[in-house]
């Protein structure tokens, strides 16, 4: 199988080479017999990737421990969840992997538009054949997974050898998450590829008009709906298994996965002007250039270790590539931007400071700041040593002081922009729209004063996230209502065929009310509490409203490791309500520790329960238990954004027609379907 | 032109104001990397800054005692003695022969004290053939390829 992997994986390279060359040559010469083949070459590399993908879980699951990946990253314990995880816990698997969810939407691109965009197609499937050729390259000549395991012999050449077991898979990613978070981070990652590929192509063949816009939409927002779930996950992961009770660290890796979230958030935004006003088609076209540069960075970043991490593996041979390859993208980018600048003039100019589209320029520079702040922060190290000759880090305080307030911004626009008219806005549909959620924000404000709310950050993103919560609510209200008067049904009846028939404005209320409620779990850190403690055998830990009691230890021996458990009773307001069992493993075959926290999580707050290990003084087991408040809304609001995405997904419930922008009238509560429409623009907003 | 203006202004509010936030940011958590083999020759102000050393953890040099944990850190032929203070546990990758990361001051006596300690995440291992773990590479089962 590992030979049969190899021969695929070669021959992915070469139709992917075809695919690119002839694609060039399609494109000069027009001829119809040239464009199928390479569009079929497209599709072939794709499958020969899956091929190769499979071969190496095959070597996984049927325990060959002479392919060095597999001795590496799996032993015969391992069960079968893992096996499939163990193919993304290395270097050389990670890149296939990236390879393999690429060639997923090369695959699913090109079979969807195979009759269609004829024009557009060529270009396209040019660049993610560059792509495709790039990544290739590395699993063929540079992190091949395939490579059998081999020991010098005594003559000095190398003899190829099998082992009876591997060396297992490290503690850290034995754990549920691990098989799915990277797959959902790596999904956005190589999603980006899509929209960049259609903003490239577009750009060579000067395609007319914003359809390229229109024909990724849905495309970006996959990638985007997986980045953000591979963001949460990571961060979740981090949670409950790193220990020390916090979900972000600003950590190297961490921030690589958020740079491409900013500017894919950023741009699912700004190509709204671009639909309704054709303004921002520069920045736009830009704004995916840098998405796809940053998932490269990204990637570039866990798996060069150019910045020292927790995460990063060790210096390794592909810092190279991937900085000749973003050299190289960022040359083409610019070669098709510079000859094809007129291509993208604005039509449309800003009117007015208070309108939907100062908005989403608001939107924009925010989260572009933020992805500088990011970017420069995470990079500082090897800037500081290029420019100084000093390798200089910064970290949280860094991170924090600019990016807290950076959010809390956003937070506001998030209930701002959607309810600011196109061009302009008057001051009574600002108090119509405006006036009982800033209200309600205040009022929440207050009440959060007298009960001695004192932590000025958290207190600024309450008011905000119940402002912003209740506009979202009035819209759904408004529109609901106006429905219900029309058909009589329920009043969340009436709210469904609302969404259903503008999901995509629907849907992204819906992921702004899941964003509130991401914030609303952050604004929680502020207040997070730990204690630590030697605990005998029947000794109470107070926390909060709860009492811990230690009640004894056992030893649980499974099939890969052995649990240490230490046995915690937790009563609250003197009652009792649960045992939790945080709990130190040991690893047989790897002699690596791992710890697995208990966590009683509740939208209140999560109590948060770590065995930290023996006393050196009192030869005890410590326990360090953490209070965090609304962690759990973090989660819970991811879901919601989750969940808003797909919304946004579905194709509405009828053609929707909608005023042009100079037409529509302010932010009125908007039942689609029913308003005619000057110019047939898609319907969104 | 005026429209333009007033967005400018509000681009220049934000930009000025999260740069300046990001400068204090800066000046309290900037650290310096060191290797071992450069905080010997750091002299003066220098050796008061916040730094980040990294390096392999002696085997056998880990010591808990009462409040701290003592360990030496070994890295291009030199070692350096660990004190960590810090009230976190200590990762559970932090073991013999792991490779960690500190943060902290020099202290008294060329000892330095740790306020951080990373060890590198266990996805960075790549296993060494004939390493541990596993039965020991055998030349007399040739494998298919």
């Amino acid at each position: 199988m590992d030979v049969f992997g190899s021969f695929a994986l070669v021959l992915a390279f070469v139709c992917a080479v075809y695919a690119f060359g002839g694609g060039i040559a399609a494109i000069i010469t027009r001829h119809p017999l040239l464009i199928k083949s390479t569009r079929q070459a497209g599709i072939t590399t794709c499958c020969l990737i899956f091929l190769a993908t499979f071969s190496l879980e095959y070597l996984f699951f049927s325990d060959n421990f002479s392919a060095a990946y597999v001795v590496s990253h799996s032993n015969r314990d391992l069960s079968t969840f893992y096996k499939i995880a163990a193919l993304w816990s290395g270097q050389e698997g990670s890149l296939l992997f990236w390879s393999f969810l690429l060639s997923i939407y090369v695959f699913s691109v090109l079979l969807t538009y195979r009759n269609k965009n004829g024009e557009l197609m060529p270009y396209v499937g040019v660049v993610m054949a560059g792509v495709q050729i790039f990544f290739l390259t590395l699993n063929n000549f540079i992190e091949n997974p395939f490579k059998a395991l081999a020991v010098p012999g005594a003559d000095g050449l190398m003899n190829y050898v099998a082992r009876a077991d591997g060396n297992g898979l490290t503690p850290l990613l034995q754990y549920p998450e691990m098989v799915i978070h990277p797959p959902n981070l790596y999904s956005g990652y190589t999603g980006f590829t899509i929209p960049f590929a259609f903003a490239l192509g577009a750009l060579l063949a000067r395609y007319p008009g914003e359809k390229w816009i229109h024909l990724t939409r849905k495309w970006t927002m996959i990638a985007w709906m997986f980045q953000s779930m591979g963001i949460l996950l990571g961060a979740h992961w981090a949670y409950a298994v790193l220990g020390w009770g916090g979900y972000w660290g600003w950590d190297p890796v961490e921030n690589a996965s958020l740079l491409p979230w900013l500017t894919g958030t950023a741009f699912l935004h700004s190509v709204m002007m671009q639909e309704k006003r054709g303004m921002m088609k520069v920045w736009n076209v830009w704004l995916v250039f840098c998405t796809f540069l940053l998932c490269i960075l990204g990637t570039f970043l866990t798996r060069s270790g150019v910045v020292s991490s927790v995460h990063a593996f060790a210096n390794s041979k592909i810092g190279n590539w991937f900085v000749g390859f973003m050299a190289i993208t960022v040359l083409v980018c610019l070669g098709a931007y510079l000859k094809n600048r007129d291509y993208l003039a604005s039509e449309n100019q800003l009117d007015s400071i208070v309108s939907r589209e100062s908005s989403f320029l608001f939107n924009n520079l925010i989260l572009l700041v933020a992805c500088v702040a990011v970017l420069s922060g995470t990079l500082f190290p090897v800037f500081s040593e290029l420019l100084t000759g000093n390798r200089i880090s910064v970290g949280a305080p860094f991170f924090n002081k600019v990016n807290i307030p950076l959010g809390l911004l956003l937070l506001f626009l998030t209930g701002v922009g959607p309810l600011l008219a196109w061009r302009k806005t008057s001051t009574e549909s600002l108090k119509r729209n405006f006036g009982w959620p800033l209200a309600m924000g205040l009022v929440a404000g207050v009440i959060a004063l007298v009960f001695g709310f004192r932590q000025f950050y958290s207190w600024i993103c309450l008011i905000l996230c119940v402002f912003v919560a209740s506009t979202v609510l009035l819209e759904f209200y408004r529109g609901a209502k106006v429905i219900r008067a029309r058909s009589g049904a329920s009043f969340v009846a009436s709210a469904v065929e609302l969404t259903m028939r503008n999901t995509r404005r629907y849907g992204g209320y819906i992921v702004h009310m899941g964003m509130v409620f991401v914030f609303i779990g952050l604004a929680g850190a502020a207040f997070n509490r730990d204690i630590q403690k030697d605990m005998r055998q029947g000794d109470t830990m107070q926390i909060g409203p709860y009492n811990l009691v230690l009640q004894g230890f056992d030893t649980k021996p499974e099939k890969n490791y052995t649990a240490q458990r230490l046995l915690v009773e937790v009563l609250q307001d003197n009652k009792p309500t649960m045992m939790l069992y945080p709990e130190k493993r040991r690893f047989s075959t790897t002699e690596e520790n791992g710890t697995m926290v208990a966590i009683r999580s509740t939208l209140k707050e999560d109590l948060y329960v770590v065995y930290a290990g023996t006393s050196p003084d009192s030869g005890l087991p410590v326990l360090h238990t953490y209070l965090n408040p609304l962690v759990k809304w973090i989660w819970f609001g991811g879901v919601v954004v989750v969940f808003g995405t797909l919304v946004a997904l579905l194709p509405n419930r009828r053609t929707v027609l909608v005023l042009s922008g100079a037409q529509q009238p302010a932010a009125q509560p908007f039942v689609p379907g029913l308003t005619p429409s000057a110019t047939m623009r898609e319907g969104h907003d | 032109m005026r429209k333009q203006a007033k967005f400018g202004v509000g681009v220049f509010v934000i930009v000025a104001s999260m740069g300046f936030l990001a400068w204090l940011g800066y000046g309290e958590s900037k650290t310096y990397y060191h290797t071992i083999a450069e905080l010997e020759t750091l002299k003066g102000s220098a050796m008061s800054q916040r730094m980040r050393i990294g390096g392999t953890v002696a085997v056998g040099s880990i010591r808990h005692l009462a409040g701290r944990v003592d360990f030496v850190l070994e890295g291009e032929g030199k070692t350096l003695p660990i004190s960590y203070i810090g009230t976190d546990p200590l990762p559970d990758t932090f073991i013999d022969k792991s490779q960690a990361l500190v943060e902290g001051h020099p202290g008294p006596e060329g000892r330095f004290v740790a306020e951080v300690v990373q060890a590198k995440c266990a996805s960075k291992y790549e296993a060494a053939p004939g390493g541990k773990g596993g039965a020991a590479p055998s030349p007399t089962e040739p494998s298919r390829m």
